[in-house]
């Protein structure tokens, strides 16, 4: 049986998929068979970020419509090769995933892969919630912002009511706090929500956090999941994100300004 | 943040106000989560009713579901203006 765990947000812009991409990266890297899911049909963008776009022949829609095999739509990561990629349609409607395509492919999926990563396209509606009907885990991700907050204890209200566990009755989908573009420099001079703040407004458990930082631009301009820059605090605080999901207890780095030394902020007023 | 405000242990900054927007409008939304979908109708038409004897005006009635175990309470507060 695979763990099912869907990258969702309800707000756009938010690094959803520079999550999935890192986290399904760094379970592969680890030895785990996982394949991340690309629910956002229309605009598809996990192919770039993974750096497999010229590869794409099939795709979600079309095995979910029986025009092709799950093995002609997956595709193998050439970095790391316990990875695999399922990419969406760039042509279709949303509504092309319905509950039992999409149900047929997951469970195909659960018989050879340990982890199936599925990338939530943006909002509340069907696609959204197609991604997290089946998640027996959610990472939320957030920016440590007002419209982001509101937006993800909007998703957890979706998840504690619309996903399979919740209309089953079963245990809920165990939910997670990834807080992304964190800038511990503003938190510090009282610009910025810190993770206590979100913590005490969403109230789940942090999972990580991911300082802002050029490296996730510089990664996604090459097709380069931020995880694999290793020397980098993004690609770090990832890592120590994945390795607390496979239940390691990590300390939690980047949430402090490190540059700057203890007279430096007293006396120049951060 | 300056050097006496370290001390005094007090932010100025706009995330204390983004904060507690953020834990209001969070609050009353989580309240509205769990509330049958025909509420807000159903708030309007018994508004309409009670017009028709006297006037009162929308934040006067009030329509609460509070839900235990194996029952619901339909909660309607509705106060009068004084004559």
């Amino acid at each position: 049986m695979a763990r099912i765990i869907v990258v969702t947000s309800g707000k756009g812009g938010v690094g959803k998929t520079t999550t999935s991409a890192s986290i399904s990266t760094g379970l592969a890297k680890r030895g785990h068979k996982t394949v991340v899911v690309d629910f956002d049909v229309g605009l598809r963008n996990l192919d770039l970020i993974m750096n497999c776009e010229r590869r794409v022949v099939y795709d979600f829609v079309n095995v979910i419509q029986g025009d092709a095999t799950l093995n002609q739509a997956l595709i193998r990561d050439k970095r790391v090769d316990t990875l695999y990629i399922l990419p969406t349609s760039q042509t279709r409607e949303k509504e092309a995933l319905t509950k039992e395509g999409v149900e047929k492919v997951i469970n195909e999926l659960s018989e050879t892969f340990d982890y199936i990563i599925c990338d939530s396209p943006a909002g509340i509606e069907h696609g959204a919630q197609m991604a997290l009907y089946y998640a027996d885990e959610a990472v939320v991700v957030t920016n440590p912002e007002v419209s982001s907050v509101r937006d993800s204890d909007r998703i957890l209200g979706i998840l504690q009511s619309k996903s399979r566990r919740a209309e089953m009755g079963e245990d809920p989908v165990k939910e997670h706090l990834l807080l992304t573009r964190y800038n511990p420099d503003r938190v510090e001079r009282g610009e910025m929500l810190s993770v206590a703040d979100v913590e005490e407004i969403l109230a789940i458990p942090l999972l990580g956090v991911i300082p802002e930082s050029q490296v996730v631009l510089n990664a996604s301009n090459q097709g380069l999941p931020v995880i694999l820059e290793t020397e980098s605090d993004a690609g770090q605080a990832y890592d120590d994100a994945v390795a607390r999901l496979l239940g390691e207890e990590r300390e939690h780095r980047f949430m402090t300004n490190q540059k700057k030394g203890f007279f430096s902020r007293m006396f120049k007023g951060g | 943040m300056s050097f006496l405000d370290y001390f005094r242990g007090k932010k100025s900054g706009s995330a204390n106000v983004a904060k507690e927007r953020l834990q209001i409008i969070v609050a009353h939304e989580r309240g509205q989560r769990d509330q049958p979908d025909y509420l807000p109708q159903m708030q309007q038409e018994i508004l309409a009713v009670i017009r028709k004897y006297v006037q009162i005006s929308d934040d006067m009635v009030q329509v609460e579901v509070d839900r235990n175990d194996n029952c619901s309470v339909l909660e309607l507060n509705v106060t009068l203006p004084e004559r």
